[in-house]
């Protein structure tokens, strides 16, 4: 917009400055989750819980890769988390461990959610838990198909969504959304481009 | 539950085994609802294992969310389970309002709800239909289709669009009801409580139908909650869980209605179950309306929606289970990422379990009994 100096017009009063609105956080505001769950799992599996935090009242934590399948299997057995709502990741590139594995649990008898997380460098495994919920079966295949992270002892990991044969993996960050895997196309819908 | 119910994959057959035949149903079938392809391992006319081989319809959704801001990905959505729109769309402004924290105007929270609950009977009997079409009785579909058009009426009247609706907005409402929108939400209940009777009449006692239904695609409700099955198909096995009620949402805790349940958890529960639910959606949409309160629609969200970095897990009861949006932002403009929880692919997931030792006809019935939508299993 032009400047408002119209000529002849009179200086414009000098308008109260409002405050300035608080700034908004950088990184996630969690608060530390308490209660007998947390007490449990600190007692249990000590060091192996890196935070235990609670956003906009949804308590989730965050653990080492090798304890996974300890914690999930205490979780389930002993605190009946038994239904494995979603089993999904996010791609932090920036970050040491770049792949956080997203486990989100949800107990019948408790009525309520926990959500666990697990970083994972590129190239590493994270260990299944399709023996544990049947549901993490297709879930951990579609992470690999779209994050290409491995799953140990997974019954079966293959792509899901995407051909067999589709070179990279479309949710990590550096995969540009028009990317395709060109030689698949030309090989498969006889076309140069899709594009 | 300790013990595992996923079996091991079958192994490469090597040698030829004139008794075992490998069938392939799909992806151009008319039955399976869209582009689903399933392997069918057979011995003789009985099922040993299904392979299902999807992703035909992948448009990667969630690649498309993270170059889109939050607003213009809201359209996306309805693309997912086309049937069901409404629930998709109500799902996803959900989330994206936890994330940024707002207040939702209550006249806002229970328009939603009519509008969902009208949705739910939409694709209640849009399954309804087809699953009678797929196991051979093709009067229902064209009676669904009748009632289901006066649904899509409804959703026309108030955005205009009948299909992929685009109903709400992020923050509460983009449009107040037109003016005979109460009159019409009870007329249709009128219809569909009228109507609901004509189906009972033709299918429930129809002896085909119950021979065709009963006994068929059995699910626990242990294996229902391993393989993470939600929606009619789990309360169909006598689990009464419901979000509505389990964690009330827009409002929801406000209505009187009965969640039905079985036992036997068959095709013909799953048929049953459906039915009544829609019987419960009337009730809702009723004391919905009578009580619609005035005022605001649309709850204090900036035109820019920028939520501060997070993550949240929203989900609602969508006709076909549990739908859930992940959300995490970096606090751009643009969801960092979104992870939509699909119930349709979920519930696939235990189509293997269910067939395993029926007859190959019946794959048809479970495939319908699940009630999946292909654009929202491949999303």
């Amino acid at each position: 917009m032009p400047d408002a100096s119209k000529p002849g017009a009179s200086p414009p009063a000098a308008k109260p400055v409002p405050p300035k609105p608080a700034k908004k956080p950088a990184v996630m505001e969690t608060e530390p989750w308490e209660g007998p769950l947390a007490d449990a799992l600190r007692n249990r599996f000590g060091e192996a819980v890196f935070l235990y935090g609670i956003y906009r009242g949804q308590a989730f934590i965050e653990i080492g890769a090798e304890a996974v399948s300890g914690i999930l299997e205490f979780l389930k057995n002993e605190e009946a988390f038994d239904y494995l709502v979603d089993l999904t990741a996010v791609h932090r590139p920036d970050k040491e461990k770049p792949f956080e594995i997203v486990w989100i649990l949800y107990s019948f008898a408790k009525n309520t959610r926990l959500r666990v997380k697990a970083s994972v460098a590129d190239g590493g495994k994270i260990p299944s838990v399709a023996a544990l919920y049947s549901s993490a079966d297709w879930a951990e295949r579609e992470a690999y198909d779209m994050f290409g992270v491995e799953f140990e002892n997974h019954p079966d990991l293959k792509r899901i969504l995407m051909p067999d044969e589709w070179e990279g993996f479309p949710l990590r960050k550096e995969y540009d959304i028009i990317r395709q895997d060109e030689d698949w196309v030309r090989e498969n819908l006889k076309i140069e481009s899709a594009q | 539950m300790a013990e595992t119910t996923l079996a091991p994959p079958a192994p490469k057959a090597t040698l030829l085994d004139s008794n075992e035949l490998v069938i392939n149903m799909g992806p151009q079938h008319p039955s399976t609802h869209g582009v689903l392809r399933v392997i069918l391992k057979l011995d003789g006319e009985t099922v040993l294992g299904a392979d299902c081989v999807i992703g035909y319809l992948h448009r990667g959704v969630e690649k498309i969310a993270e170059n889109r801001t939050y607003q213009q990905f809201a359209p996306y959505v309805d693309r997912m389970d086309y049937v069901a729109a409404v629930s998709n769309g109500l799902g996803y402004c959900m989330a994206v309002e936890k994330l940024l924290d707002v207040e939702i105007p209550e006249r806002a929270q229970a328009v939603r709800v009519i509008l969902t609950e009208i949705n739910r009977i939409s694709s209640h009997l849009l399954w309804l239909g087809t699953h009678a079409l797929d196991i051979g009785a093709i009067t229902p579909v064209f009676l669904c289709f009748r009632e289901r058009e006066e649904a899509l009426k409804i959703f026309e009247k108030y955005c205009g669009a009948r299909l992929t609706t685009h109903a709400f907005r992020i923050g509460g409402l983009q449009y107040e009801t037109h003016d005979t929108f109460e009159k019409d939400c009870l007329a249709f209940c009128d219809l569909m409580e009228e109507k609901l009777k004509e189906y009972h009449a033709l299918l429930t006692g129809n002896r085909i139908w119950v021979k065709r239904t009963k006994g068929i695609g059995i699910l626990n409700a242990a294996d229902c909650k391993d393989y993470g099955v939600t929606g009619p198909v789990l309360r169909a096995a006598g689990e009464k869980w419901d979000l509505r009620k389990a964690q009330p949402y827009s409002g929801y805790e406000k209505y009187d209605f009965d969640l039905p349940t079985a036992e036997n958890g068959d095709t013909f529960d799953r048929y049953m179950v459906r039915m009544e639910e829609m019987v419960q959606s009337c009730r809702i949409i009723r004391q919905a309306v009578e009580s619609l309160p005035s005022g605001p629609i649309k709850g204090k969200v900036g035109r820019v929606i920028k939520p501060p970095p997070g993550e949240a897990y929203v989900s609602i009861e969508a006709p076909k289970g549990e739908l859930g949006y992940y959300i995490v932002s970096d606090g751009s403009l643009n969801p960092y990422r979104v992870r939509v929880r699909p119930p349709s692919f979920v519930n696939l997931g235990a189509l293997d379990k269910m067939c395993r030792g029926s007859l190959v006809a019946d794959v048809v019935a479970i495939i319908g009994t699940i009630d999946i939508v292909l654009g929202e299993v491949d999303r």
